[in-house]
């Protein structure tokens, strides 16, 4: 049985990675399970300076989800480079470097830095719809969508995944953008544009006001897209959104894509990406299928 | 730091102790003789709608039966759930969480008498983790618990591990009218090492007190979480130095906390 697949000349042991943010760099998770056992770890995005984030609260749960405005706090790439790199080096594991950006130059930075650093794929994030500069501004519109892929092919070493947004009236327009500007793998989806009230405080519940929507509620949305992104470009799709269980990670296989990743179930089960791994083998088992890539867009 | 373990435990005795204030004791949970005071749990929900992990802090450790009190407040519908679960049933729940309480005096024993003895400041539902503190300090101490009105919860329990207790009421129906500064002033509590948890408004006038007095306060925090490991970084605060993991001017409540110096942090 062959759980391996192949992103950009890049391979994995099996096909399921962590959604980016849900997971740091592992050093937490990573002492309540073996990281050898994952795909690939892809980190929370690291900017080219340290980033403080959103005021508090940045948190709230919805029905089935949650939203998170955390606005990407990080400790900026020479921090990244210097601790966690090496940290995750010591596992017999793909590393997915997410990147983020407020301007064009700042991916390019970070991007740059990360040339002779040990990870295998880098994730453009023009997709966070947490901050206010940069980020989603970058993935709402095609032709930026398309420039940005192609300034950073340029000082890319490692192979790019453009992450993308599904705040955008036609997500399969922004793949193709992506395709055209020379991606090499897409991955979707980022979070929902969302929002709750506390109607006792008749206030917000987050500061920031709006957050990113995560969690099972997401994911018929979610796997709609993928399977949309996946007909309409011929580049891999990295697909996620709620998924919490193997029977979820093989749906977004069915719609297509090439890898999933596991983000919010890792809050609810911290072993949520092993418990997807090992499901996906049993049911590659029970329906001996011989490849997972005989599943990859197997329904039409 | 414990190895952090999630498991599915026994729910031992259930209790009300005020209204809305509820008490459950989690058996065999294979982590309670490595929980210090100050640590946190995740209980998680039976409601798959309800997805995160609710954060309490453990209010007894039972060291020798391997068990663990919690007592929380009902604030919401994962509350109220773990609040209608029965003896003898199951809950998930993972632990032990965050630093704790640090239980010296600058590296080295509290020292003995009144006026060095620890002060154990407690507002509504941030008395609960005072509790095992004040079972786990041998010293003379004093606890001083500020409940809304007379409807108090967990009095008894600070009196019989030999602490005295002082009381502050929001109505004046028990104790100093006022909060738990005032209580402080007006009863004349003397010491040396101030533990607080409590609503963010009372940890501010904690932090000015402490500041006065020239004594040193450890806080513990509140914040909405959603990892509990110090992942997501959803329940920072702001520290007022560039904090080391982070790089930034915060630190994660699950992680670095949910206990700070009060010169560590701002409120």
């Amino acid at each position: 049985m062959k759980t391996s697949v192949t992103i950009a000349g890049v391979e994995f042991k099996n096909p399921v990675t962590t959604a980016s943010g849900t997971f740091g760099s592992g050093m937490e998770y990573g002492k309540l399970i073996d990281l050898n056992r994952l795909g690939a770890v892809t980190t929370k995005g690291v900017a080219n300076v340290p980033w403080a984030g959103n005021q508090t609260p940045r948190l709230a749960e919805t029905y089935g989800g949650m939203l998170n405005a955390i606005g990407l706090q990080n400790p900026g790439i020479d921090v990244f480079i210097e601790r966690d790199i090496p940290f995750l080096k010591q596992y017999d594991t793909k590393i997915i470097v997410n990147v983020c950006g407020r301007t064009t130059a700042d991916y390019i930075e970070v991007v740059e830095r990360l040339q002779d650093e040990p990870v295998d794929l880098l994730e453009i994030n023009i997709s966070c719809p947490n901050v206010k500069e940069g980020g989603i501004a970058f993935g709402q519109n095609a032709r930026m969508v398309s420039e940005i892929t192609a300034d950073i092919k340029r000082h890319a070493k490692q192979p790019v995944i453009m992450k993308l947004s599904p705040n955008v009236t036609d997500i399969a327009e922004m793949a193709r953008a992506a395709e055209e500007g020379g991606a090499d793998a897409v991955s979707l989806i980022n979070t929902l544009t969302g929002m709750k009230i506390d109607i006792n405080k008749r206030a917000f519940v987050l500061a920031n006001k709006t957050g990113g929507l995560s969690g099972p509620a997401v994911k018929p949305v979610a796997l709609r897209m993928v399977y949309q992104v996946a007909n309409a470009i011929k580049l891999p799709v990295i697909g996620m959104g709620g998924i919490a269980t193997a029977e979820d990670a093989l749906e977004f296989i069915m719609a297509g894509a090439s890898m999933v990743a596991v983000g919010t179930a890792n809050f609810f089960n911290p072993r949520a990406t092993l418990d997807v791994i090992e499901g996906i083998g049993a049911y590659m088992g029970e329906n001996q299928i011989e490849d997972i890539r005989e599943l990859v867009g197997c329904v039409k | 730091m414990a190895e952090i373990k999630k498991i599915t435990a026994r729910i031992g005795e259930m209790d009300v102790l005020a209204p809305g204030i509820c008490s459950m004791w989690i058996e065999e949970t294979g982590f309670a003789g490595d929980a210090v005071p100050g640590q946190f749990i995740s209980v998680y929900c039976d409601d798959k709608s309800r997805l995160l992990p609710r954060p309490i802090s453990i209010c007894e450790i039972d060291r020798t039966r391997g068990r663990l009190r919690i007592v929380f407040r009902i604030a919401g519908a994962g509350t109220k759930e773990l609040s209608e679960r029965k003896t003898g049933g199951m809950v998930q729940v993972m632990g032990p969480l965050g630093n704790g309480y640090r239980i010296d005096y600058c590296g080295g024993t509290i020292p003995q008498g009144e006026e060095n003895q620890p002060i154990l400041i407690g507002g509504g539902i941030g008395i609960p983790p005072l509790l095992a503190l004040a079972q786990a300090i041998p010293q003379k101490k004093v606890a001083v618990l500020g409940y809304r009105d007379n409807k108090t919860f967990l009095k008894e329990d600070f009196e019989a591990c030999g602490c005295k207790v002082v009381i502050a009421t929001d109505d004046g129906s028990v104790g100093t009218k006022g909060n738990v500064i005032d209580a402080i002033r007006a009863q004349g509590v003397k010491g040396r090492m101030i533990y607080s948890c409590g609503p963010t408004p009372m940890q501010r006038g904690v932090k000015e007190y402490a500041a006065e007095q020239g004594i040193i306060a450890q806080l513990s925090l509140e914040e909405r979480m959603a990892c509990g490991i110090g992942a997501c970084l959803g329940c920072v605060c702001k520290s007022v130095d560039v904090d080391e993991h982070s790089h930034v001017h915060n630190k994660r409540v699950c992680k670095d906390g949910p206990v700070f110096y009060a010169q560590e942090i701002e409120l």
